[in-house]
């Protein structure tokens, strides 16, 4: 029990967060330039100089680009045909070719995009280069500036590790509480218990209160490893995080008392909890935005506890917001823990 | 002379230097009932263990069956029987599917498993309760049924482990009824066990002591000897010293 | 033979009438198959955005109309200061933010020049790389389409093919990193809470009196997990062509015997968790964190290996999900032969060798 509390979050933090990343860098390129000349050398280098490509492989043959694909050592081919800068010149306008495995549909989205704004700029620069403009005469152009605020470098771990901590505090008031609970009932203990003067109500306090504990020391444990290991920025008030969490964990130790209720056993405890954890976690948007998500998950996610926390632990930490920006959020989950509490009890007196 | 069906010779096992079983040499007779006693950490276990293939010898001679342990030991399996102490029926399975089950195991066509399980279900007077899970059975009646399953295909020899634990009186001596049966059709029995009175139901007794056989007879010759008045004396007795 | 299949029999009474074992059998594949297709997606879609134009110009209504005709994103609220974008993030409102700048068709005709400001919210970092790239996308067409409306030499035409996954299906990704992940955890899992129940309820000891032989118990503890798995795979794949599309654009043949390989490595690993672990919980803590993490995590399931740290990536060599997904891929969306995969399914059987391996010998040791 105790290694478990302090090992399993720093393996999680670890292990997660560096997994968990979502970035779309070294986009493996492909080039079979048949057509050698200054141009297409030039849209070449332009491609080489982009951070996002890692121009590897060359060749002439387009057959064994497509060799590579299949094989996964290519991610997109760039394929500029024979007489190229001719037909450029002498047609003004001539085709190349973009190959793209899309069986990751986003990273070939990203890739198409980034590929085609490249060869968009230097299309730019190519007719900048050769049409004489008359000063007075130029392309109207809307400039695009993008800033990206709370993580302007896109650095997914900041992303990752709230959520990692959400698991974590999740998975200790709630599973680790039912277990603690359904291991009283197989033992035998808890109708050695119901034959004392102790009230049902300070019995199950007495259970669920050091697990509040533990899971809010385990947040400040794992805050502190963000810290000092990843840097996480800490813009917002920690006591309202801190307040939150605990309304949070009444709900969630809730739960596990209701899901102690459910089950004779501790693997039957096990099983349940670990299908539900799963399904809600990834509804949460820990990976993907809820927004994405289907109007039925959307509505599911109302009554999904881990969406709640995602979001305002992503929200104080990140964007520093403050008590009244959580309000909403604060007040679904108290109600949301005075109904699972007053389920959990009544079941608990019935069952136990 | 009666034929012997198992023969031990200078038994020896150990663990690392720890000495489980010191040299034991002792013979059981066809169709008797051996009573092997001992305290808690004696052996027995692990020497029963032994004879079973559950597990190897360090050394000795052991013959079983006819068989011997070290070569023999698949044909030694299909000629035993064997009750856990730790009970051994299938819960959340039927009585008839726990009995096809186990005698298949052992090599019974499902003609044969049909018979059989007809003739003991009516003995048991569980004919109605066939199609019940072994788990709303009474305790006292699993172990009925655990035995009548390990002599089902009606093997030479049959072993006990401490078989009757938290079992109440009456259904204690049902039991005894029925390894008595059995070795009137020619099973022997093989058991140990905690209850000192029930050692003088058998035909004859081994008390281990720390590894050794410290004594060995019928139980009338035992008291005798150690001048007893039952068993559980001469037990004490023979531990105290 | 027969008393194998009697046993075989025994063990499919014991799943059958165990209700959570059930669950996790058939509910987790749809179950997941939900989640993995219709619920995490990459992919952009009713994204709430606002707008701070301060012109407020034919121009900018007609560029609003275009971003918000896409389907991507939806129009949440007008904005009208700089701090209320402050406001409206804190609050987690919106994801982004679309400022013009004053005067917009007028700097656009005189000075040739105007600009549009993309502010993103990220703290949900993925999402607003790519919404701020689709906003950004939908612009550019728009300038091309409605401004540049001479036609402008020295056009580079670039024809763009999306192989494997014309509609960019997320679905593409997910179906056959389902597969590994529910064939990983019925048969490592199942297989070695099923063995050690059968510790727990002591019946060990009774079957290894019996003339069963040890391999005969291991195999046939194993048996009804090979079929249940089996008929998983089939489910998922039939379900993924139906209810997503997802081809099986080479042998079916090939895919299920690599499949039935898949699970006997995953069976032979279930077993060697058995060896080691003394109660069920054990045996089931060990699975999800040994086994669900990591294929989840690093068998580039979700998440691309090509990214994470290099000692990452040297673990995600022997998390056997990993070479999997790749055979999966490969024959069903790419159409490959054999000749193509048979590094990786030389890999897997290496896997499973080394893992029947180390169980017989556990076993054997513990019978002494």
């Amino acid at each position: 029990m105790l290694p478990m509390i302090f090992i399993l979050p720093i393996v999680q933090l670890m292990l997660l967060v560096y997994a968990a990343t979502l970035e779309m860098k070294n986009i493996n390129l492909f080039v079979v330039d048949n057509d050698m000349s200054p141009t297409s050398s030039k849209l070449i280098n332009k491609f080489s100089g982009s951070p996002f490509f890692n121009l590897n492989q060359s060749s002439f043959s387009l057959k064994e680009a497509e060799v590579s694909l299949i094989k996964n050592k290519a991610d997109i081919i760039l394929y500029i045909p024979e007489n190229f800068e001719k037909k450029l010149f002498r047609e003004n306008k001539s085709k190349i070719q973009l190959l793209i495995n899309a069986i990751n549909g986003t990273k070939a989205g990203l890739a198409n995009a980034y590929a085609v704004s490249i060869i968009s700029d230097y299309n730019k620069n190519v007719i900048t280069e050769n049409v004489n403009f008359p000063t007075n005469i130029k392309m109207p152009d809307i400039r695009v500036i993008y800033s990206y605020w709370y993580n302007p470098e896109l650095n997914y771990k900041i992303f990752m590790l709230p959520g990692i901590l959400v698991i974590l505090v999740t998975i200790i008031g709630m599973f680790l509480s039912a277990l603690n609970l359904v291991r009283e009932k197989e033992m035998g203990t808890i109708e050695q218990i119901n034959v004392t003067p102790i009230k049902k109500y300070q019995f199950i306090a007495g259970k669920l209160i050091p697990f509040w504990c533990i899971a809010m020391f385990e947040l400040g444990f794992g805050l502190t490893i963000g810290k000092i290991v990843f840097h996480i920025p800490m813009l917002g008030n920690l006591f309202v995080l801190f307040g939150f969490t605990s309304v949070y964990l009444l709900v969630v130790l809730g739960l596990g008392l209701l899901l102690s209720t459910l089950a004779g056993t501790q693997q039957q405890v096990m099983f349940l909890a670990f299908f539900f954890l799963i399904v809600f976690i990834l509804m949460s948007g820990i990976f993907t935005p809820t927004e994405s998500m289907p109007q039925w998950a959307q509505y599911l996610n109302r009554i999904n506890p881990f969406y709640y926390f995602m979001r305002v632990i992503r929200m104080i930490l990140l964007k520093g917001s403050g008590f009244i920006d959580i309000l909403t959020e604060f007040v679904s989950l108290c109600i949301y823990a005075i109904i699972v509490l007053s389920l959990a009890v009544w079941r608990y007196r019935k069952v136990a | 002379m009666a034929e012997k069906i198992i023969q031990v010779k200078n038994l020896v096992k150990k663990f690392g230097h720890f000495i489980a079983n010191d040299h034991l040499t002792f013979d059981v007779y066809k169709s008797e009932i051996f009573g092997f006693l001992g305290a808690n950490g004696a052996g027995k276990t692990t020497a029963m263990k032994i004879l079973c293939g559950l597990s190897s010898p360090t050394s000795g001679e052991i013959n079983i069956a006819g068989f011997d342990v070290y070569t023999e030991t698949d044909l030694i399996k299909k000629n035993i029987g064997y009750m856990s102490q730790k009970f051994s029926l299938y819960e959340d399975l039927t009585i008839e599917e726990n009995i096809t089950f186990y005698a298949g195991i052992y090599g019974l066509s499902m003609k044969q498993i049909k018979e059989k399980m007809d003739v003991l279900l009516s003995k048991l007077d569980l004919q109605d309760s066939r199609k019940k899970l072994i788990a709303s059975l009474p305790l006292g009646w699993r172990q009925k049924l655990a035995f009548s399953i390990a002599i089902f295909h009606d093997p030479k020899i049959v072993f006990l482990d401490e078989p009757t634990s938290g079992v109440d009186p009456i259904t204690r001596r049902q039991f005894w009824d029925l390894i008595y049966e059995a070795t009137h059709h020619g099973i022997t029995c093989f058991v140990t066990t905690h209850y000192m009175d029930e050692a003088e139901y058998c035909d004859r007794i081994s008390i281990m002591v720390d590894g050794r056989i410290e004594a060995l007879d019928t139980p009338d010759k035992l008291k005798e000897q150690f001048q007893a008045e039952n068993m559980n004396d001469v037990f004490v007795k023979l531990t105290r010293n | 033979m027969k008393r194998f299949w009697g046993f075989v029999i025994k063990e499919f009474y014991h799943i059958f009438r165990d209700k959570r074992t059930m669950l996790i059998l058939f509910g987790m594949p749809i179950a997941q198959i939900l989640l993995f297709g219709y619920v995490i997606t990459n992919e952009i879609r009713n994204i709430k955005i606002a707008v701070y134009d301060k012109s407020k110009d034919e121009i900018t209504r007609k560029i609003m109309q275009k971003i918000l005709s896409s389907g991507y994103f939806i129009f949440e609220k007008e904005i009208h200061s700089e701090d209320e974008i402050k406001k409206t993030f804190k609050r987690g409102i919106v994801k982004e933010v679309i400022v013009f700048d004053e005067d917009f068709s007028r700097k656009l005709e005189r000075n040739k020049t105007a600009s549009i400001h993309l502010i993103a919210d990220a703290s949900d970092a993925n999402t607003a790389n790519l919404i701020v790239n689709y906003t950004n996308a939908i612009i550019r067409d728009f300038q091309s389409k409605e401004i540049s409306k001479q036609i402008m030499p020295f056009q580079i035409i670039p024809e763009v093919r999306m192989l494997y996954n014309e509609n960019l299906k997320g679905a593409f990704m997910f179906v056959p990193g389902t597969m590994a992940l529910i064939l990983m955890l019925i048969s490592a899992m199942m297989t070695s809470i099923s063995i050690t129940r059968e510790k727990e309820f002591n019946t060990m000891e009774t079957l290894l009196v019996s003339p069963l032989k040890p391999i005969q118990i291991i195999i046939g503890k194993v048996t009804p997990y090979i079929a249940l798995s089996f008929v998983n795979a089939i489910t998922i794949i039939v379900l993924g062509s139906l209810v997503f599309d997802v081809p099986v654009k080479g042998s079916l043949v090939l895919l299920l015997a690599e499949t039935i390989l898949f699970i006997t490595m995953a069976l032979s690993l279930g077993i060697m968790i058995s060896t080691v672990a003394k109660t069920q919980q054990v045996a089931m803590f060990i699975s999800m964190f040994a086994l669900m993490l990591p294929t989840m995590l690093l068998s580039g399931f979700i998440f691309p290996i090509e990214n994470m740290p290099v000692v990452l990536q040297v673990i995600s060599n022997i998390v056997p999900p990993r070479w999997f997904i790749i055979i999966v891929k490969n024959i069903m969306l790419k159409g490959t032969g054999f000749n193509y995969i048979w590094k990786e399914t030389l890999i897997i059987a290496g896997l499973t060798c080394i893992f029947i391996f180390i169980s017989v010998k556990r076993f054997k040791t513990r019978l002494e």
